[in-house]
């Protein structure tokens, strides 16, 4: 974790091409508990199987979004970089992540606890209906992603 | 007569009369073979003292025939070299394509062409290009990159998303690399999926259209890959503002006779052979998503 004020966070977090533009309330409570955090090539984000808990929003370097098949091999499905955000199954039950991020290079991510955000959500439900607004594309490009990826899996394109 | 009946009639009358040189392919002889992949190989090819073929344009296709087995429409995937030169490559598919990839220098192969219609390099003078290329949609894409870059100035930005399979799919590997290196040119690779030994890029085409830098309004595209990829691509070029007469397509199918006569390329009211293979989507849009053509 890298030392860095409340107001530097939601300073960076405003900045950032998700939330720019969000209710200020809601960069307040994302930013209350967020953490800004460094991450060195080969170190895990997150883990499948693992309770998620927590937002990542990139801000440089590189993160490989990686699944293995049965014979253990990794293979990456998708790499996210500066300006993305990453991590939502703390949105939907069973709250675990359902893959493995792995800084490819030298990175830098805000991590945004859910609880503040869900908090937020149950106060002011509009806010709620914002950062869904914000996610919903992010979800349908990885699922239109894997919709390509799929078709070309099958010799179909 | 309508127009289109009167253009059609002169078309088969013009076929007809010049039925020998449409169909006679020329004999050249494979100079040099490069394996790109597993199953992609480019031929660089020379004439054999056959009658030399018409130039062309950058996005035309030339029929390459492996004797006794078959012909197949190839793009012209270089530029044209000094002695006559044509670049083709190739990927091993079915038998045509298959003798095609297989031929080691020294092969005579007959060629005919070039057909159809190029990119239109002069709908971008002064605008911002992007070039979005799937799989083997790079090779066709290849020489419009040759040309840009050789009048580098009468253009704005150019940016290039090619997306290949796994890091094993990338065809032209050598010269990605120099492509990248280029600061007058942003040049962005990406595979569908890779293993922990790649550390570029993971993610379809359509993951790096967000990252690509032009001025919309003023941006043309030129795309070309599986019809899946280029539909998916299309929307989110759409979706960055590009408008749809900005947006250039390659079509890619079954082609016979390559000159409009036979019918196996039909697409909608077009002939990809003749009318394409590069399309505006605003030509073709309405038919894109379409099953029954």
């Amino acid at each position: 974790m890298i030392e860095a004020t409340p107001h530097e966070i939601a300073t960076r977090l405003a900045a950032h091409s998700f939330f720019k533009g969000l209710p200020q309330a809601l960069l307040d409570a994302a930013a209350s508990g967020a953490k800004l955090r460094s991450y060195r090539a080969g170190d895990f984000l997150l883990r499948e199987g693992r309770a998620a808990d927590e937002l990542f929003v990139v801000l440089d370097g590189k993160v490989a979004l990686e699944v293995f098949a049965a014979d253990r091999r990794r293979i990456t499905i998708q790499t996210v970089g500066a300006g993305e955000v990453l991590g939502w199954s703390w949105l939907a039950a069973p709250h675990r992540w359902t893959l493995d991020a792995i800084a490819v290079k030298a990175t830098h991510a805000i991590t945004v606890p859910a609880s503040a955000l869900w908090e937020r959500f149950a106060a002011e439900p509009s806010d709620g209906y914002e950062f869904l607004l914000r996610l919903v594309p992010v979800l349908a490009g990885r699922i239109q992603s894997m919709e390509m990826q799929l078709l070309e899996a099958n010799d179909v394109v | 007569m309508s127009s289109r009946a009167a253009a059609a009639t002169t078309h088969v009358a013009h076929a007809t009369s010049t039925a020998t040189s449409l169909y006679a392919p020329s004999p050249y002889v494979v100079k040099s073979r490069t394996q790109e992949t597993s199953d992609i190989a480019t031929l660089v090819l020379a004439p054999a003292g056959g009658p030399p073929l018409r130039p062309f344009a950058p996005g035309q296709f030339n029929m390459l025939y492996a004797w006794g087995i078959g012909e197949a429409a190839i793009s012209i995937s270089g530029p044209l070299g000094a002695g006559g030169e044509l670049v083709h490559t190739v990927q091993s598919l079915g038998a045509t394509s298959r003798a095609l990839f297989s031929a080691m220098p020294g092969t005579v192969v007959g060629v005919r062409g070039p057909y159809g219609s190029g990119w239109p390099a002069e709908a971008a003078v002064g605008k911002d290009i992007l070039l979005a290329a799937g799989g083997l949609g790079l090779p066709p894409l290849r020489p419009l990159l040759y040309q840009l870059l050789s009048e580098r100035d009468r253009y704005g930005r150019i940016e290039v998303v090619y997306g290949a399979r796994t890091p094993k799919h990338l065809v032209f590997y050598d010269e990605l690399q120099s492509w990248r290196a280029r600061n007058d040119l942003r040049f962005q690779v990406t595979v569908d999926a890779a293993g922990r030994d790649w550390y570029g890029d993971v993610g379809v085409v359509t993951t790096r259209i967000p990252d690509t830098r032009f001025e919309p309004a003023n941006t043309v595209a030129f795309v070309c890959g599986p019809e899946v990829m280029m539909r998916f691509t299309v929307q989110a070029l759409l979706q960055r503002g590009i408008p749809p007469d900005a947006i250039y397509v390659s079509m890619e199918r079954n082609m016979k006779c390559a000159v409009g006569l036979c019918g196996h390329c039909q697409f909608g009211p077009d002939f990809v052979c003749r009318d394409g293979p590069v399309f505006s989507y605003r030509r073709i849009g309405p038919y894109f998503t379409v099953r029954e053509v």
